[in-house]
């Protein structure tokens, strides 16, 4: 089935869906303009327009609910942006983007308030929650962009807000250097999703999507090729796909909550939200296709191997983040097959991932920040609740029986499966990898000895931090069944990306659902014996070349200092001594030459009232001279 | 009513006036209330400026020098309006941020206010002249209250940097008279008006010699690699708020002839040497990003971040596409508030500590968060961030380039990412970090200094989300200039049903 046509709307929640961008965005701009008049507030502003959001996020998504299927893809317009490239923008609110506000605004509420105790003692509390507002606002307008130029505002907005919230304890060299290298590399993507959009451009001329999307298959199959290729790029950068993949461990400089909502749930998922957007275009060039799968497949596998080896709990989450959006990746290249997957593994992951780093961030706020889980242990008694919600989302991330990631995960492997078989067994792979690095890290923070340092006295955090983190796990318990079992997401989702000719059923004992099953359970107990029943090292053994391979990231950094920042610093010191020496030498030169001698350069500095003269005097020379050729002419 | 005569006579009264005021302080005073009903009679003018209407609008034209055809002749066509509009703007925040420039010399507090006044009514008049000679009159006159600037007021190596301005110039300009010249008896017309020698040369190498004598000249001025040495030294010894004018407009008036004499007086000729240009714009762009990144001196580095900026403006202006075009136009305006912020808040910076060397720095932002926030916001808009109106511009050009010269707009296109390089790593090293031991005692920015950079950040911003205004004026004029170079816009390979039509 092919996606439902635009239709122009008017009125209601879905009317004003612009609100859910401008008020986080006013929060923003208050938090940021008001300065430290507005410290005392700050934080409750910051949360009342994220939850304001969110109420019209749901009004809209009701108000969706009440049109027939075929007429759910709704846009209102705004204004002319740039005449002649982007007339008339607007927002379109159809199921795909309706399911991101949702997830957005949600989880991102939750995480303002899960703010407010976690950031409670830090003195930029409130620019904090300016940052996390502006986010908000920007990640829904690149979600509700009707067009290419609006979407990539809010693609480089987010950049900014990341950039921002990596750096926001700007004064560490480490954190600045990571928010510096984040937007860096993103901008590498970006370069790509530009080109991307010029090539749209060109070859439409128009960057709306009810406009471009209906026209696609007019154009040749080398241009979608590209399209496809050049917005998997931006792709890549935005949600940390190989091999642009290198920012996102360090991004973990940035406070907890910003790694849990920015680099977990949402942001970098805007690469998949892009591929699904642009579906129209990746499904008329297969080519393209092939390669996202191939990039997902090869990220999800990355991204677990790098979060096996990881000592330091908030990156061994990094690594299974990219590996999680690895698998999204997958299945959104797989086409309207993968789509519902894709999205519904994207929701559940934001909560279960969410849950787990906001959970991370209960256990360093009660160990003074220690982020090594080699000096944890034995934590579930000291913290219950932050333990309970943990395991839940624990058990929903290596897909254990009925909770959310069984579902979504097991369609995305199953998908793949049917699709290519190679892709699937990889996929299985890795969700057997998951089994472990997570168990590893669970048995590391929570079980075993304590291995706690200094004047650590861990305590259970406050319920302003609990409370999130136990409706996180609500979902991460519930969602998957609920979007899943019937195809129910599958088929609200279809007006905005279309279906598959033949819908998947759900089979809880198939072949490849067991064999993942049983990986899994292999690696979890692998993990347990090394990590849980054995005594855990104070300082990580040296282990073999494997393990060094994914501690140092798959020498992802190794590979970009030596082809890009090694040779980039060397072209940049040429570059200065040519201008210097080459283009400015040879002015000087010739000026001195014009001089007389190279003396007289030096002369004119001071008695600039003779050069003057000189100067006049040369310009008068050639005046004549040039009557004189004009006279011949 | 005459406008731009009165825009021109205003300042050039104002000038005079602020010699004749005794005290220092009423003289600035006077000096910031001229340059402010400068910004009023412009923007009274703007408004009545009708988008679709006449060419050239609020024209007058009175005989010069009758003997040659010379005309005191001023009208504006959308392009100027907005280079007008940008000067004006530009003066009094300038002005206002160089309250104490002045006052470190020995030279004279008045005579350089003044000076900004000589050169505001010169700046309009160069954008306004609608006769070639006047428009070569003003363009060198220019240069005299600049060296003035740079030589007098200027840094440690002040000499050396005006003189080198100067002469640079003074080069170009000479070619453009020799140029102006034949262009005037070549035609044969008894006239220097522009639109009388429009369509006069068809010989086409005729065109080429004629073209390059203009081109030169502005590629020095704009400045265009590899002409553009005398730059970083001018901008990094020129007090900050003259650096904004010389960046920020006189710089213009390279693109903006390139766009109005170049092309229109030279059609052939330009298509000609197209491919040429467009190489050296896309080698300044790539080559002055690279070098801004090794930069040790912040107002030497910004001057580099322009000379990228540049090849930007005219890779645009020589794309001949309305995109790129207009684009390129509207980049001249958003450079002159984005650059304008960066060399000022710098300025703000290097005369608190004393010091333009980056590695001086370091932890600002926790000493003075207002100043390094309003700095980063500055440089986000050097590197094009959404959201702030140097994203605009720089998005029609790249797009309007590439469709026509694909190679060269990807190419170009990598000036993305290193202006994030050049930007993101100087904020990095002066504002994060440890706080440096000398800088720990560096107050915020006081309330004058606010009230210079919140208006350049404040257009910034609304330009950034509604362009719409300026581009509503420079479009048609744009569009006038490639229909009489007889080009048209690539046709879509796949037309779509555009909605409403």
């Amino acid at each position: 089935m092919e996606p439902a046509e635009f239709i122009t709307h008017s009125g209601g929640a879905i009317g004003v869906a612009w609100l859910m961008i401008a008020l986080p965005l006013v929060g923003a701009a208050v938090l940021l303009l008001g300065g430290r008049r507005t410290d005392r507030f700050g934080h409750l502003l910051g949360v009342v327009t994220a939850l304001a959001s969110f109420v019209v996020a749901v009004l809209a998504f009701v108000q969706l609910l009440g049109f027939a299927p075929g007429e759910r893809r709704r846009g209102i317009a705004l204004y002319d942006f740039i005449p002649g490239m982007a007339t008339k923008v607007g927002l379109l609110v159809d199921p795909l983007s309706i399911s991101f506000c949702l997830l957005i605004t949600g989880v991102g509420s939750l995480i303002h308030i899960y703010s407010i105790g976690y950031m409670a003692h830090d003195p930029g509390r409130r620019r904090f929650f300016a940052y996390l507002n502006l986010f908000v606002a920007a990640m829904l307008l690149l979600v509700l962009a009707d067009n290419y130029v609006a979407l990539f505002v809010g693609w480089e907005g987010v950049g900014l807000a990341s950039y921002l919230l990596i750096g926001f304890w700007q004064h560490k060299p480490s954190a600045a250097t990571a928010a510096k290298k984040a937007f860096i590399v993103n901008r590498v993507g970006d370069f790509g999703l530009l080109i991307g959009i010029f090539t749209i451009f060109a070859t439409f001329h128009s960057l709306k999507f009810a406009e471009v999307f209906p026209a696609a298959h007019g154009a040749s199959q080398g241009t979608l090729t590209a399209i496809g290729l050049l917005l998997l790029v931006g792709a890549c950068g935005k949600s940390a796909q190989l091999p642009l993949q290198s920012w996102l461990l360090d991004a973990m400089e940035g406070p907890t909550p910003v790694s849990a909502l920015i680099h977990a749930a949402t942001m970098v998922t805007a690469g998949v939200y892009l591929i699904v957007r642009s579906g129209v275009i990746f499904q008329a060039a297969e080519t393209a296709q092939l390669v996202v799968t191939i990039v997902g497949v090869a990220t999800l596998l990355a991204g677990a191997i790098i979060g096996t080896a990881k000592d330091d709990i908030k990156k061994a989450l990094a690594g299974s983040t990219m590996s999680q959006i690895g698998y999204m990746v997958l299945a959104a290249g797989i086409g309207p097959a993968g789509y519902a997957f894709a999205i519904a593994h994207l929701i559940t992951h934001g909560f279960f991932k969410a849950d787990l780093f906001l959970g991370a961030g209960s256990v360093m706020h009660a160990m003074n920040d220690e982020v090594n889980m080699r000096k944890y242990g034995a934590l579930r008694k000291a913290m219950p609740v932050t333990f309970a919600t943990f395991l839940i989302g624990y058990l929903a991330i290596i897909g254990f029986p009925l909770l959310s990631g069984y579902f979504t995960k097991d369609g995305i492997i199953e998908t793949a499966m049917e699709h290519n078989a190679i892709l699937g067994w990889l996929a299985v792979l890795g969700a057997g990898i998951t089994g472990f690095y997570m168990s590893r890290l669970v048995f590391m923070t929570f079980f075993g000895a304590k291995r706690w340092e200094g004047d650590a006295h861990p305590h259970e955090s406050p319920a302003v931090m609990t409370w999130p983190l136990i409706i996180l796990s609500a979902g991460a318990i519930f969602l998957g069944g609920f979007l899943i079992v019937g195809n129910r997401f599958m088929t609200f989702l279809s007006p905005a990306v279309g279906l598959p000719e033949h819908l998947p059923e759900f089979n809880p004992v198939s072949l490849t659902g067991l064999v993942t099953l049983a990986l899994v359970a292999v690696g979890a107990v692998f993990a347990w014996f090394r990590y849980g029943a054995a005594e855990v090292p104070a300082v990580a053994p040296r282990g073999s070349f494997l393990t060094a391979f994914a501690r140092r990231d798959l020498y992802g950094d190794a590979l970009n200092e030596a082809l890009f920042m090694r040779p980039g610093q060397w072209l940049t010191r040429l570059a200065v001594f040519f201008d210097n020496r080459g283009i400015d030498g040879v002015v000087n030169g010739l000026a001195a030459g014009i001089g007389g001698s190279s003396g007289r350069l030096r002369r004119i500095q001071t008695g600039f009232v003779r050069s003057y003269a000189l100067s006049i005097f040369v310009g008068a020379a050639l005046l004549v001279g040039a009557w004189f050729v004009v006279g011949n002419l | 009513m005459p406008w731009l005569s009165t825009l021109i006579g205003v300042s050039v009264l104002g000038a005079l006036g602020v010699t004749l005021v005794r005290n220092d302080k009423l003289a600035k005073q006077f000096t910031l209330a001229v340059s402010l009903v400068v910004l009023a009679l412009t923007v009274a003018m703007a408004v009545q400026f009708s988008p679709n209407g006449d060419k050239f609008q609020f024209a007058e034209t009175y005989n010069w020098i009758p003997a040659f055809g010379v005309h005191y002749g001023v009208a504006v066509d959308g392009i100027a309006l907005v280079l007008i509009l940008l000067s004006a703007v530009l003066v009094p925040i300038v002005v206002l941020a160089s309250w104490h420039d002045a006052e470190a010399g020995k030279r004279s507090v008045r005579t350089y206010f003044s000076l900004i006044l000589v050169l505001e009514a010169m700046m309009i008049g160069v954008f306004a002249a609608t006769d070639v000679f006047l428009f070569y009159v003003f363009f060198e006159a220019m240069l005299i209250p600049m060296y003035f600037m740079i030589g007098s007021y200027g840094g440690a190596q002040r000499s050396y940097a005006a003189v080198k301005f100067l002469l640079y110039s003074l080069f170009g300009g000479l070619l453009m008279l020799v140029a102006v010249i034949a262009l005037y008896s070549i035609a044969g017309k008894g006239t220097f008006m522009f639109s009388d020698l429009v369509g006069t040369i068809q010989d086409v190498t005729t065109q080429k010699w004629l073209f390059l004598g203009f081109f030169i000249a502005f590629a020095i001025k704009a400045p265009l690699w590899p002409f553009h040495t005398w730059l970083p030294d001018a901008a990094a010894q020129a007090p900050a708020g003259a650096a904004v004018l010389l960046v920020g407009v006189l710089d213009k008036v390279g693109t903006y002839g390139m766009l109005r004499f170049c092309l229109e007086l030279f059609p052939e000729a330009a298509k000609f040497f197209t491919p040429l240009v467009i190489t050296l714009s896309v080698i300044g762009i790539v080559y002055g990003a690279i070098v801004a990144i090794g930069q040790t001196d912040m107002k030497r580095l910004i001057a580099y971040t322009s000379v990228s900026h540049f090849g930007f403006i005219a890779m645009g202006v020589f794309a001949m596409t309305t995109n790129a075009g207009a684009g390129a136009t509207l980049y001249m305006v958003n450079h002159g508030f984005s650059t304008g912020a960066l060399f000022l808040i710098a300025g703000f910076l290097i005369n608190r500590r004393g010091s333009q060397y980056i590695a001086d720095y370091g932890g600002v932002q926790k000493v003075a968060p207002v100043l390094a926030g309003t700095f980063l916001v500055a440089g986000l808009s050097s590197l094009s961030l959404p959201g702030l109106s140097t994203f605009v511009s720089e998005f029609m050009v790249l797009a309007g380039t590439y469709e026509k010269h694909l190679v060269f707009a990807v190419i170009a296109a990598t000036g993305v990412i290193l202006a994030a390089i050049y930007i993101l790593w100087m904020y990095q090293r002066t504002m994060n970090g440890p706080t440096a031991e000398s800088v720990k005692t560096l107050p915020d920015l006081n309330a004058r200094e606010k009230w210079v950079v919140t208006p350049l950040i404040a257009l910034l911003l609304v330009f950034g989300f509604y362009p719409k205004p300026l581009l509503d004026v420079i479009h048609p004029a744009v569009k006038d200039t490639l229909s009489s170079v007889s080009v048209t816009d690539p046709a879509p390979a796949v037309p779509v049903a555009k909605e409403g039509q």
